[in-house]
C-alpha cells in the first residue's frame, strides 16, 4: 500500500479543482460574514447561505478593480471568481475577481430591457431631437435647488451668459418620488411655457443615487418635451436613460451649463470683427464719396464757405466728444479694443465728413453727382453734419 | 428692415451681419450706405452695451395653488 504525504494530497486535490472547468469563472451568490480585512491590504471573509459556507479571499490588487464599495458581513452580494484548493491549510475557497452588492445585477437587466424598448419605439432618434436654442433667454434648471450641482450650473451659466435669466424649478433627484418629481416639473415648465431651454440633472453619485433618470415614465416625458431638454446627470462615464431620450446630453452639469448657451467672450469678439468688417467697407465707401463730393465742391454755390458751417462744425464736435466719454465710461478695460474701433467707425463716418463743410445735395431724383442734375428752380436738400437746409436753384 | 428696440441680441446680431455683408458689397447708393452704416453703429453699441450692463437673474419657480409660477428668490447661495 502506498502511503502519500500531506502535501501530495493536497496538491493533487487543488490539481482536481484546477482542472475543473466548472469552478474557473462562476457567479455565486450570498451573504458575507466573517469578514476582514487583513494587513496586507487583501480581503478574506465567507459567502453563507440557510445550509452552507463558502470561505473567500479578495486579493489587494483585484480590489482595486473588482471592489467598488465597501463590504460589511450580513450584505447580500453577488461574487464573480474561480474555486481552488489552498495546499498550505488544506481548505478550498473562492478566489474573488469581482464583487458586486446583490440587486445591482438587477437593476442592470432592468436598464438594458428599458433602453432596448424605448430605442424601439424610436425615443433615442437623432431626428426627433430638438435643436438647442443658440440665445436662450430664459433657462429653468429642474434639479435640487441646494447642493453644488444648481451652484455650478448657474455659476458657469452666469460667467458664459448672464444675459439669460435663470429659473430654478425645485425637486427632489434621488429615491422614489424623484422621477415623478423631475417629470411634473418638466411638464409644468412646458405648459407655462416659463423657459425656452430645460436643463435637468443632478450631481454624481452611486447607481442608486441616479436610479431616478432611469424612469420610463420620466423619459416619456422627456420625449414629449415641447421645450429642449439638456441631461446633465452625474460624471462623465454614468449614463442614464435620460441621457439617451434628451435633446443633448452633458456630462456633468457644469458641462450641461457650458452647452447651454454662448461664452460672451465669443460675442465680443464676433462684434469686434464685424465693426472691423464695417469700418473698411465703410472707409472704401467714404473714399468714393469724398472725390465725388469734391467734385461737387468745385461748383459756385460751394465755394463760398457759410461761417454758420463752422459755427455747426464746432457744436457736433462737442457733442460727439461727450458721445466719446459716455461710451468710455460703459466700457470695461478689457473692451478697449471694441471701444477703440467704435471711435475709428465714427471717424469713418460720412457724417464726418459733413462736418468739414461738405453738403450732400439732394434733388427731386435723389442724391445730385453732376451740376446737370439740377434744373433752375428745383427745390435741393443740402444735407450737412447737424441737420438739413432747403433751398432753390437760381 | 425690422421694427427697432424690440430685436434680441440674437436678431440685432444677425441684422449687423447682414449690414456689414451690405457695406462690403458696396453697391448700395451713398444715402442707403449711410443709413446701414448708422444702423449698424446703432446696433454695435446697443449690443456692446447689452453685454457689458448683463447681469444674471436667478430665482426659484414654485408652483403656486392655482398651478401659476410663483418667483421666489433662491435663498443665500455662495456662487
Amino acid at each position: 500500500m502506498r502511503v502519500y504525504t500531506v502535501s501530495q494530497v493536497n496538491q493533487h486535490i487543488k490539481g482536481l479543482f484546477d482542472a475543473d472547468e466548472a469552478l474557473q469563472a462562476i457567479f455565486v451568490r450570498g451573504e458575507i460574514s466573517n469578514y476582514k480585512m487583513a494587513y496586507s491590504g487583501h480581503h478574506y471573509f465567507s459567502l453563507k447561505d440557510e445550509g452552507s459556507v463558502l470561505k473567500c479571499a479578495l486579493f489587494k490588487g483585484r480590489a482595486a478593480t473588482g471592489l467598488r464599495f465597501r463590504p460589511a458581513n450580513g450584505m447580500k452580494v453577488v461574487a464573480y471568481g474561480y474555486v481552488g484548493a489552498y495546499p498550505q491549510n488544506g481548505e478550498y475557497q473562492l478566489y474573488v475577481e469581482a464583487l458586486q452588492p446583490e440587486g445591482v445585477g438587477d437593476l442592470q437587466a432592468a436598464f438594458e430591457e428599458l433602453k432596448a424598448k424605448l430605442a424601439a419605439q424610436g425615443l433615442f432618434d437623432p431626428e426627433h431631437k430638438k435643436s438647442i436654442p443658440s440665445f436662450p433667454q430664459r433657462i429653468a434648471l429642474v434639479t435640487s435647488p441646494t447642493g453644488a450641482a444648481v451652484r455650478d450650473m448657474i455659476r458657469v451659466l452666469g460667467a458664459r451668459w448672464p444675459m439669460a435669466e435663470v429659473n430654478v424649478v425645485p425637486c427632489l433627484v434621488q429615491g422614489e418620488e424623484a422621477a415623478g418629481q423631475i417629470a411634473a416639473a418638466i411638464r409644468w415648465v412646458n405648459e407655462k411655457h416659463l423657459a425656452d431651454l430645460i436643463i435637468t440633472g443632478r450631481g454624481g453619485g452611486s447607481r442608486e443615487d441616479l436610479w431616478c433618470f432611469n424612469d420610463e415614465g420620466l423619459a416619456r416625458t422627456i420625449y414629449a418635451s415641447e421645450i429642449p431638454i439638456i441631461s446633465a446627470v452625474g460624471h462623465e462615464p454614468d449614463v442614464t436613460i435620460a441621457d439617451y431620450v434628451a435633446d443633448l446630453r452633458a456630462a456633468t452639469p457644469s458641462n450641461g451649463a457650458e452647452l447651454a448657451v454662448p461664452d460672451q467672450n465669443d460675442q465680443y469678439a464676433r462684434l469686434y470683427h464685424l465693426s472691423q468688417r464695417m469700418a473698411k467697407a465703410m472707409d472704401r465707401r467714404v473714399k468714393e464719396a469724398r472725390s465725388a463730393l469734391a467734385q461737387a465742391g468745385r461748383s459756385r454755390i460751394l465755394q463760398n464757405p457759410m461761417t454758420w458751417v463752422d459755427d455747426r462744425r464746432m457744436a457736433l464736435d462737442h457733442r460727439r466728444e461727450r458721445l466719446g466719454h459716455a461710451l468710455q465710461g460703459t466700457l470695461g478695460a478689457d473692451r478697449e479694443r471694441f471701444a477703440r474701433l467704435a471711435a475709428a467707425l465714427d471717424a469713418l463716418s460720412p457724417l464726418k465728413v459733413l462736418s468739414r463743410g461738405y453738403a450732400i445735395a439732394q434733388g427731386p431724383r435723389g442724391v445730385m453727382r453732376s451740376v446737370k442734375d439740377a434744373g433752375s428752380g428745383d427745390r435741393l436738400k443740402l444735407k450737412l453734419s447737424d441737420g438739413e437746409l432747403t433751398c432753390t436753384v437760381d | 428692415m425690422p421694427a427697432k428696440k424690440q430685436l434680441t441680441f440674437e436678431q440685432s446680431m444677425a441684422r449687423l451681419e447682414e449690414i456689414v455683408t451690405a457695406l462690403e458689397k458696396g453697391d448700395a447708393p451713398l444715402e442707403e450706405a449711410l443709413a446701414l452704416f448708422e444702423e449698424g453703429t446703432g446696433l454695435m453699441k446697443q449690443c456692446s452695451a447689452a453685454l457689458d450692463k448683463a447681469e444674471q437673474k436667478v430665482a426659484k419657480l414654485l408652483r403656486g395653488p392655482d398651478g401659476e409660477a410663483v418667483e421666489t428668490p433662491m435663498e443665500d447661495m455662495e456662487l
